[in-house]
């Protein structure tokens, strides 16, 4: 991978370096393993391959064998992009597809609020994908009755899970780029969109018959007021108020602080400095109820009250009900910095978190890929965010998305990798890639690369190339993609693969449709030539349909043009138009369109017109007839003895014969004529 | 405008989606369709309903995707498909073979009732790499009939082992598309821009008529026959032309009409409503033409939001009857043209119009269903 990180060792499930010697060959999206003959004796037969973990082995191949020789060796297909394979994957390649070509193409807003909210917008469409996918296979393992597949399923829910999670801070963070205030509303609503595991305990005190005496009953108000839902929370209290008249004037208390608590703004209606003097204000008030001991009675209130005033050591007792260490983060923020502006969430989120980490982590593990992704984006770390992406993610759906979005947002310095472009283009050329190695999704991976400026089009190329052309529909396909690039090499590429294909099934006709499609003269005069073949062989024309219809396409090739002319000059005999017929001939060896070894089936084919009962061709046109035939035989002289060959021999004779009777005839006609 | 149609991802490339044909005399709209897959290791053929009515909202309307219903593995790319009656289906594969599928309606269950294997091949019948893709199939119960790359024309009937008749070598090059034009008379398109009437009574293995596109010969996708003027005939083509063509006259076609910017993979004149024709591209559009609107009377119909509207003027070569699709009359020489999918970006493979109800799949894995489609 392009970052700095030493690299990981990568394990392929059945292959055993421990046993023979492995070689390698690198490909465009994937790479081949095989075990060598250069065993390691003594050791043992690996067994069957087991475990999904590393990358996705999509092959296996058993090569060699046979008895008595080294025993069979394994051909290893490892892909690198494991997630494209999974089926239930495809609406979330095809619809994000959508917006990512939606996002290339959409003009930028002139005004940077209109295009801040095209990008966010942009952003939650991607969102819903994510989402949606997730709901259909969460369907799926519900209604899967395979134990493996259930279980496969729901860590595809949880993957998809995260990437949300992830892709949702990003936006709020550098995508809507919310200012102090707004901010922590953002984040309130990040931390109750996802924080899920609490929601069936709050479902069970509130479907209860008396609510406030579900021993549950204030774990429930607790988890309102840790997610800054105080509607909720003092909705619920005033239950507890009603059924309990002795606590009335305390709960009136926390009833009206809990009202009273300033809440930032979304609009403009009031100013940073105001709401810091209200909060100040607010919070004092709490302070002072909190001392003079008016909660003294309720463990539960009083706790309550702390929490309101951010205090550290009463939320974290909460910290069951958190669950996680960001959910803590933004409680803490929301009761003692509401007005946190963007730049100081590194400070929050690092000074204190590696041990606020620890405590929900449990001391012995250690902090999952989730954790440090989530940090990385509190402390602003773009590059550490998409990096550890990568690394955790066995997909590169995520990374290349997200930052093409964060590229957009103008947020990624252009700094080149060292491969010679930018991380935005690498990313989105590892997808597209990745997309290119499967059987269907290949189309999508077209537009990926289309906007990759620096080695879209080199990718584009190579990877269209090993596109397997099943059918002419889909070699058509293929063809329409390089066409509307302008790749010539690819194109003629492609039609000479067909043509030689139609040509291998004897289908001449498809085959010249083919080489005239990419303007390929030489193979053109290659298949003219087998019609020529065929004729000579079998006196009749195959695929006539489609030699009397060439039209402009004929100039494609000299051969073509004299298969086609010498068509029209069999039409014209058969339609008994003679003179026309013998023009034609006659050019075709005068302008030297027929090819010299055609000239002798020529002069045969004179040899009915010589005959006629009328007089074809004028004296002019014999002696031309003639001097081809001299020529011919001349030039025959010097290569080759003419008497090896007797029925040659007889042809030529004959064809002196009927030109000297021919030349008798006219001239006695011609004659006649000027002399009338 | 677009609110009425519903989506569903479907994950495999759509190459075919046909209604299932309505009995006669029944004035409900369709409710169930079949789709064929391409290009995907396991290709298959599903069954979707869309007509549920138990889901009909307030209005009486559907709001929900289509369901599936069934489906079952397909050998090859499902190349061309067509129901031969209310439960059975017959497929066109990329493999030579030609299978009828059996829908049965009471366990929700689809199976292949009969196979040609091989029923188009290059060169050798029996070898196991020699068949050549079927590109396109008609039905006209109990008769099929079947196209191939091999450029061969098969002719069965769906109770016969045998094939009926086969015209070997039929065409020297590909034939893309297949119709009934009469009872014993059909249509074919080829790659070099070339109309054929062949004609089942004559035993000549000659087609009985030749029409062609003059200049470049572009490759003919798709072809269809007017329901009810059987002289008028409508043929897509490679660069996206929609030509239309009266088989009683002339060899070239009547009009050519400048459409999509890539192949015409279908075109369909709508069955019981022949002055609205729907046509589908690579370039990722589906057209609607409607000859229906005089201008002049429903101006109303130009400021449709949403929807790019064009009209564009009707190059008649040759006219002799009085159709919509013929005319030249310069009062009503225009049409109605609507792009039902702005900003569709991948291919448009397939379409299907039966009375007020339109489906559609795309490479973008995806079948579309229109069900208000003159509202």
């Amino acid at each position: 991978r392009a970052f700095s990180s030493p690299p990981f060792p990568q394990v392929v499930p059945g292959a055993d370096p421990a046993r023979t010697q492995l070689c390698f060959e690198w490909g465009p999206a994937e790479m081949l393993l095989c075990e060598t003959l250069f065993g390691r004796r003594g050791a043992e037969r690996p067994g069957t391959p087991g475990g999904s973990a590393g990358p996705a082995l999509t092959g296996r191949v058993v090569a060699g064998g046979g008895d008595g020789g080294p025993g069979p060796s394994c051909v290893f297909v490892v892909r690198k992009d494991q997630d494209v394979y999974m089926e239930t994957l495809r609406k979330l390649f095809n619809e994000s597809h959508g917006i990512f070509v939606g996002l290339q193409r959409c003009e930028e807003e002139q005004s940077a609020r209109a295009r801040n909210a095209q990008l966010v917008q942009v952003s939650k469409n991607y969102r819903s994908v994510i989402r949606a996918c997730m709901e259909d296979m969460h369907q799926a393992a519900i209604s899967a009755r395979d134990p493996a597949l259930h279980s496969q399923y729901s860590i595809q829910v949880s993957i998809l899970s995260a990437m949300e999670l992830i892709w949702n801070l990003c936006e709020i963070l550098f995508v809507e780029a919310a200012p102090a205030g707004p901010l922590l509303l953002c984040l309130l609503d990040w931390v109750q969109l996802h924080i899920c595991d609490v929601d069936n305990m709050v479902r069970e005190v509130l479907s209860s018959e008396n609510p406030s005496k579900h021993k549950l009953f204030w774990n429930v108000v607790d988890i309102f007021v840790l997610q800054g839902r105080m509607d909720e929370a003092r909705h619920l209290l005033s239950k507890e108020a009603s059924a309990n008249p002795t606590s009335m004037n305390m709960y009136k208390v926390l009833d009206d602080l809990m009202k009273k608590m300033p809440v930032p703004s979304l609009g403009n209606t009031q100013t940073l400095t105001e709401m810091e003097l209200k909060w100040q204000h607010w919070h004092e008030e709490c302070q002072r109820y909190l001392q003079d001991g008016t909660f003294a009675s309720s463990s539960h209130m009083e706790s309550i009250c702390k929490i309101l005033l951010g205090d550290e050591n009463a939320i974290l007792e909460k910290k069951e009900l958190m669950t996680t260490w960001y959910h803590f983060l933004v409680t803490r923020l929301l009761y003692s910095h509401p007005t946190v502006k963007p730049m100081e969430l590194r400070f929050y989120a690092q000074a204190r978190n590696i041990i606020i980490m620890d405590m929900f982590l449990g001391e012995e593990s250690s902090p999952e890929p989730l954790d440090t992704i989530l940090m990385a984006a509190f402390e602003f770390e773009l590059h550490q965010v998409i990096k550890e992406c990568s690394i955790a993610l066995s997909n590169w759906w995520f990374v290349a998305h997200l930052t093409d979005l964060l590229d957009h947002c103008k947020l990624l310095q252009s700094h080149n990798l060292y491969f010679g472009s930018n991380m935005r283009e690498f990313l989105l050329l590892e997808y597209a890639s990745g997309l290119f190695s499967h059987h269907s999704l290949w189309q999508l991976g077209v537009d990926y690369f289309d906007h990759c400026p620096e080695y879209g089009r080199v990718y584009l190329e190579l990877h269209i190339e090993r596109i397997p052309l099943t059918t002419e529909q889909k070699a058509l396909k293929v063809l329409r993609i390089c066409e509307q690039r302008q790749m010539h090499e690819q194109v003629r590429s492609i039609c000479k693969i067909m043509a030689m294909k139609a040509l291998r099934n004897n289908r001449l006709g498809s085959a010249l449709s083919w080489s005239i499609r990419a303007k390929d003269a030489a193979f053109a005069t290659l298949i003219s030539d087998r019609f020529l073949k065929d004729y000579c062989e079998r006196g009749c024309f195959s695929d006539l349909d489609l030699i009397d219809n060439l039209g402009p396409s004929m100039l494609l090739s000299d051969r073509l043009t004299f298969l086609g002319k010498y068509r029209e000059f069999h039409r014209l005999y058969g339609e008994k138009r003679f003179s026309e017929a013998a023009r034609l001939l006659l050019m075709l060896m005068t302008a030297h369109i027929a090819p010299c070894s055609f000239w002798m089936t020529l002069l045969t084919d004179a040899l009915p017109l010589l005959e006629q009962k009328e007089v074809i061709f004028s004296a002019e046109q014999t002696y031309e007839l003639m001097r081809c035939l001299e020529d011919l035989t001349a030039g025959k002289l010097d290569k080759q003895k003419l008497q090896d060959d007797d029925v040659e021999t007889v042809k030529v004779e004959m064809l002196r014969l009927a030109l000297a009777r021919n030349l008798a005839r006219v001239i006695v006609k011609e004659g006649t004529l000027e002399g009338s | 405008a677009m609110e009425e149609v519903c989506a569903r991802f479907v994950s495999q490339k759509i190459s075919k989606a046909r209604w299932r044909p309505l009995p006669a005399a029944v004035l409900q709209p369709p409710d169930l369709f079949a789709t064929g897959s391409w290009d995907n290791e396991d290709n298959r053929i599903s069954i979707w309903s869309v007509g549920d009515v138990g889901n009909a909202g307030l209005n009486g309307e559907y709001q929900g995707e289509p369901q599936l219903l069934c489906d079952i593995r397909h050998n090859g790319d499902v190349m061309d498909m067509q129901f031969l009656d209310q439960e059975r289906i017959v497929v066109a594969s990329s493999t030579g073979s030609v299978t009828i599928f059996r829908h049965h309606q009471n366990n929700q269950t689809l199976s292949a009732s009969h196979q040609w294997e091989n029923a188009h091949y290059h060169a050798d019948q029996y070898t196991a790499c020699g068949g050549a893709a079927c590109t396109g199939v008609i039905c006209s119960n109990p008769e099929i009939v079947t196209v191939g790359e091999d450029g061969r024309i098969n002719l069965f009937r769906a109770d016969q082992k045998d094939a009926v008749r086969t015209i070997d070598n039929a065409d020297s090059s590909t034939l893309r598309a297949v119709t009934f034009l009469r009872t014993t008379e059909i249509l074919t398109v080829n790659s070099i821009g070339q109309l054929k009437i062949w004609d089942f009574k004559q035993q000549r293995n000659e087609p009985a008529q030749i029409f062609s596109l003059t200049g470049d010969r572009v490759p003919l996708h798709c072809v269809d026959r007017h329901p009810n003027q059987q002289h008028i005939v409508a043929t897509g083509g490679q660069d996206g032309m929609l030509s239309i063509w009266d088989i009683r006259q002339g060899t070239m076609p009547v009009s050519l009409l400048n459409a999509h910017e890539a192949e015409m993979w279908e075109v369909h004149f709508h069955p019981s409503n022949p002055d609205h024709l729907f046509t589908c591209s690579e370039d990722g559009s589906l057209w609607h033409w409607d000859t229906s609107t005089d201008i002049s009377e429903k101006p109303s119909f130009l400021h449709q939001g949403g929807r790019s509207t064009a009209y564009i003027s009707h190059s008649t070569i040759n006219q002799s009857v009085v159709s919509a699709w013929l005319s030249n009359d310069p009062t009503k020489d225009r049409m109605e043209i609507t792009n039902l999918i702005p900003n569709q970006t991948l291919s448009v493979n397939t379409l299907d119009v039966l009375g007020p109800c339109l489906v559609y799949g795309t490479d973008a894995e995806a079948i579309y269903v229109n069900r208000q489609l003159f509202a």
